[in-house]
This record gives structure tokens, C-alpha cells and sequence, in this order.
């Protein structure tokens, strides 16, 4: 059984469908593995690796914020934790 | 996929048949429920504008009113107002039958001499055109016909994941056919609006859809706020979801992948047909307000969390991917697409289900809170109250 739905292979973050308790392993749909190390509430993100402070956390293969403080693999990713960044909407005009 | 509605002279095709009780202010507000409750067939709303505005403002709540009175789902419409109202009943009464030629009639509390002689003159009217109402019948309409309105509200991780892109394959299956659909909701676009603007049929509805974000954005800061304070809500982020960015990025899914090619302001009747997108608040309650003066005869409503909204004028199909959620709350929920996070149901799949779903209720089935009778509306604002 899978416990986590991780939606592209750019993304940093998978979202846990089951409550995830510090110590269990999570599967990932697709086969990886990884080892949870704080609870983290169900439809919550896990971190697939260590996120560092200002680095940016990728889901739907797409930028959803970026880490306020150093976020370890298996750690709870969160709004305590990720802040979403301005946009530079000049730039997308075509 | 056509349906049985109610033809109007316009074109257009309702698929229910309300006589609409509308007040033109909130001092109209409960004089227009009481004539609602007292005849069969009449539906009210409840509104708090119309009155010490703006004239941006004037113009919204305008906007809105004369939408609602010209929607399919409506038959004929009786006006309640008071007399010192920014725009006095027969002034919108004029308004509106200019633009439909269906019945609507209006009377004012002050002319009337309050509230119980208005209510004695109202019933029988409404009663009326409830009477005639009844004598119309239900025609085969064409698909096309179909403008449905695609709303979430009280999202949470499974939103994204799985009720909107499964809402997103029926908007494809819906336009593939030759309906409409209309999303909105657009400052829930930010974040995700890079991602949505490559739906565009031509450059400069992409750069619509971007200068809507910026320019929301700014109209904001202007007023020394930020829309980061208020994007994702508490109970977003409770369900999951940590940003704006990471909101929008699921909600855009539920409009499918089809080109965009129509961007409207709020409550402008669409020109084209096939994927559409209106530029609305993020506030679901406001955001089908606008939907349903657009002209949408149908909604379609994906939640994580739960809610029991409902409209008065369009019926509102309220559909979860969170198992939890739809039983703690199937009283209030329509369907369940919970399977799909199981691995037992495929997006497509979901899209199928849905597409029955939506032709019942085009055909006359009636939503749960359709059947408990809701009526939520919240008409947006650009400016405080004076």
C-alpha cells in the first residue's frame, strides 16, 4: 500500500493520504521509500530530501514557496515552514 | 449529452423555471422573503448593497441584479424596493426589461406604504407568474445551451489532487460537445497563472489572464493589503495546503485543459463558446454570485474540507475526493470521488460519473441544498461603503 502521491519527479514535497507517525516508512507511489521523522497529519507534505532555508519547494512540478529554515528529509513541510514568493509578472507577458 | 429546459426568447435555456423575488437594497431584503415564502414556485435572495455606495460599487451590485433577473433559470422576476435606494426599483425595472422581455414588475415600500401592502401587492403578483410559470413547458435543448459554472470552496490537498482534475476532465468532456464552462475565482490563479495562461487560444488572452493576477495584486497593495494574508485560509491550510501558489496550482485544474477563449469581467455574458474564465474573488460565496449573473444554468462545486452553499436562482453540485469529509458530511455533499485517491477510480473515469451527475440535474434532479432551499450570495466589492 502506498501512503504518499508524489505528482512529478521535479517536486521536492509527496502528499501523504494516510496520517504519517514519526518512525514509519512512507511509500510513494512510484516505489521510493522514505523515513518519516515527525508526524505529519494526513493530505500534509513530506520532504523527499533535505529542503534548505531559501530553497524552493516544488509540487506539480511547479514552485509553491520557499523554505524559511532548513526542513530535513521526512520532515513536515507546512506554512510554518514555506513562504510563497512574489511574482515577477512582466516577465510572463508574451 | 442535450437536456430538457425551458427555452427563453433570448436563446437561452433554463433548466429551472423560478419566479425571482429581488430586491433592489437590503431594506428590500426581508419584504421580498416573506412574498417568496408565501408562493410556491418563488425564490428570493438576500441583498446587503444597493444603498451609500460608490459608484463602482453601484455599478456591481447593478450588475448583479439585472444578471440574476436575466438568467435562464428564471421565468419572470418581481422587484422589491424601498424609494430612497441608489437605484430605485423602477429605474431597475426599466433596466432589466430592457434586456429580457420576460415579466418583471416592481413596487416600492415607501410608495406602497410599507411593508405589508407591499407584500398583499407583491404576492399576487409573484403568485401570477408563478401561475403562468407553470403552463411552460420543458423543450429539448441543445448542449450548447449548457454554460456551467465550475466554483471550489473550502479546499484542502485532496482539491487538487483529485476533485478538480476530475472536474477538469468534464469541462474537456462538456466542451468536446460543444457546451461552456466558466471558471473563475481568479486570485486563485496566482501562483498557478503561468500554468493557466498556456490554455490561451491567442497571445492576448494570455496576457489577460496575467495582467488580471498583477493588476489584482496591485489594486490590493494600492490599499495597503496583501493578498498572501488572506491566501491560503486557515482551513486551507489545515487540509494541507501551505501557499498561494500551492492553491492555485490545484484549483486551475478544475477548468480542464481546453483553450481559453474568452476572459470576462464579472457578471459579462460570454460572446464565445467552449473553456471560459471570469475574473472574480477567490471567496467561493462571491464568486458563484457572479457565475450565476453571468448567465451559468448550472454549477459544479468541488470542496475538501466541506460546505453546505447553496444558490437560489442555480442549482450548485457539490462534489469531494476526501472520504472523510463526505461522510462526516454527506447531508450536505452531492457526490463522492473519494475511489480516485483509493486508486479504484481514474480521473477519466471520474469524468464519466460526473457527466451523468450533471445530466441529471440538468434534466430536473434536484442538489441537496438545492432541495434545503440555500441562497448564498455575496456581491464583491472594489470600495468601502460610504
Amino acid at each position: 500500500m502506498t501512503n504518499a502521491i508524489l505528482l512529478d519527479e521535479r517536486d521536492n514535497v509527496a502528499t501523504c493520504t494516510t496520517p504519517a507517525t514519526k518512525g514509519d516508512t512512507i511509500k510513494i507511489l512510484g516505489g521510493r521509500e522514505i523515513s518519516c521523522v515527525e508526524d505529519i497529519p494526513i493530505w500534509h507534505k513530506v520532504a523527499l530530501r533535505k529542503i534548505s532555508c531559501g530553497e524552493k519547494v516544488f509540487k506539480y512540478g511547479e514552485i509553491i514557496g520557499e523554505a524559511s529554515r532548513d526542513i530535513v528529509a521526512g520532515g513536515w513541510v507546512s506554512h510554518e515552514n514555506i513562504f510563497s514568493v512574489p511574482r515577477d509578472y512582466s516577465s510572463e507577458m508574451i | 449529452m442535450n437536456f430538457y429546459g425551458y427555452k427563453r426568447s433570448d436563446g437561452r435555456a433554463g433548466i429551472r423555471n423560478h419566479v425571482l423575488i429581488l430586491p433592489t437594497c437590503a431594506c428590500g431584503s426581508e419584504t421580498a422573503r416573506i412574498v417568496a415564502s408565501q408562493v410556491r414556485g418563488a425564490v428570493n435572495i438576500i441583498f446587503n448593497t444597493g444603498c451609500s455606495d460608490v459608484q463602482a460599487n453601484t455599478d456591481m451590485s447593478q450588475k448583479i441584479l439585472t444578471g440574476f433577473a436575466c438568467n435562464p433559470n428564471v421565468f419572470g422576476v418581481v422587484i422589491i424596493g424601498l424609494g430612497c435606494e441608489t437605484v430605485p426599483h423602477n429605474k431597475l425595472c426599466e433596466k432589466i426589461q430592457s434586456m429580457t422581455n420576460k415579466p418583471v414588475v416592481s413596487f416600492g415600500i415607501q410608495d406602497e406604504g410599507g411593508t405589508l401592502k407591499t407584500i398583499e401587492k407583491a404576492v399576487r403578483a409573484a403568485r401570477e407568474l408563478a401561475a403562468e410559470a407553470g403552463l411552460q413547458q420543458k423543450e429539448l435543448c441543445d448542449v450548447s445551451e449548457l454554460l456551467l459554472g465550475i466554483e471550489c470552496g473550502g479546499s484542502d490537498a485532496t482539491s487538487g489532487l483529485a476533485s478538480n482534475p476530475a472536474v477538469g476532465n468534464l469541462s474537456d468532456k462538456l466542451v468536446d460537445l460543444g457546451a461552456s464552462t466558466l471558471m473563475s475565482e481568479s486570485i486563485e490563479w496566482i501562483g498557478g497563472e503561468h500554468v493557466l495562461a498556456k490554455r490561451a487560444a491567442t497571445p492576448e488572452i494570455h496576457n489577460q489572464i496575467i495582467k488580471i493576477c498583477a493588476d489584482y495584486e496591485a489594486h490590493l497593495k494600492a490599499a495597503g493589503q496583501d493578498c498572501r494574508a488572506g491566501q491560503p485560509t486557515p482551513g486551507n491550510k489545515f487540509g494541507g495546503l501551505s501557499t498561494i501558489d500551492e492553491k492555485s496550482l490545484g484549483c486551475i485544474r478544475k477548468g480542464g485543459t481546453r483553450p481559453i477563449v474568452e476572459v470576462l469581467e464579472q457578471a459579462q455574458r460570454p460572446t464565445k463558446r467552449g473553456a471560459l474564465v471570469m475574473d472574480t474573488a477567490g471567496y467561493d460565496i462571491s464568486s458563484v454570485t457572479s457565475m450565476v449573473a453571468t448567465g451559468c444554468n448550472a454549477i459544479i462545486f468541488t470542496t475538501g474540507r466541506g460546505t453546505p452553499t447553496g444558490n437560489a436562482i442555480v442549482p450548485v453540485l457539490k462534489v469531494t475526493a476526501n472520504a472523510q469529509t463526505f461522510s462526516r458530511m454527506e447531508d450536505n455533499l452531492d457526490v463522492n470521488l473519494s475511489e480516485i485517491l483509493d486508486g479504484t477510480l481514474t480521473i477519466d473515469g471520474a469524468g464519466d460519473l460526473l457527466l451523468q451527475k450533471i445530466s441529471d440535474v440538468l434534466n430536473g434532479r434536484l442538489t441537496k441544498a438545492e432541495a434545503y432551499g440555500f441562497s448564498d450570495i455575496a456581491v464583491d466589492h472594489v470600495c468601502r461603503f460610504v
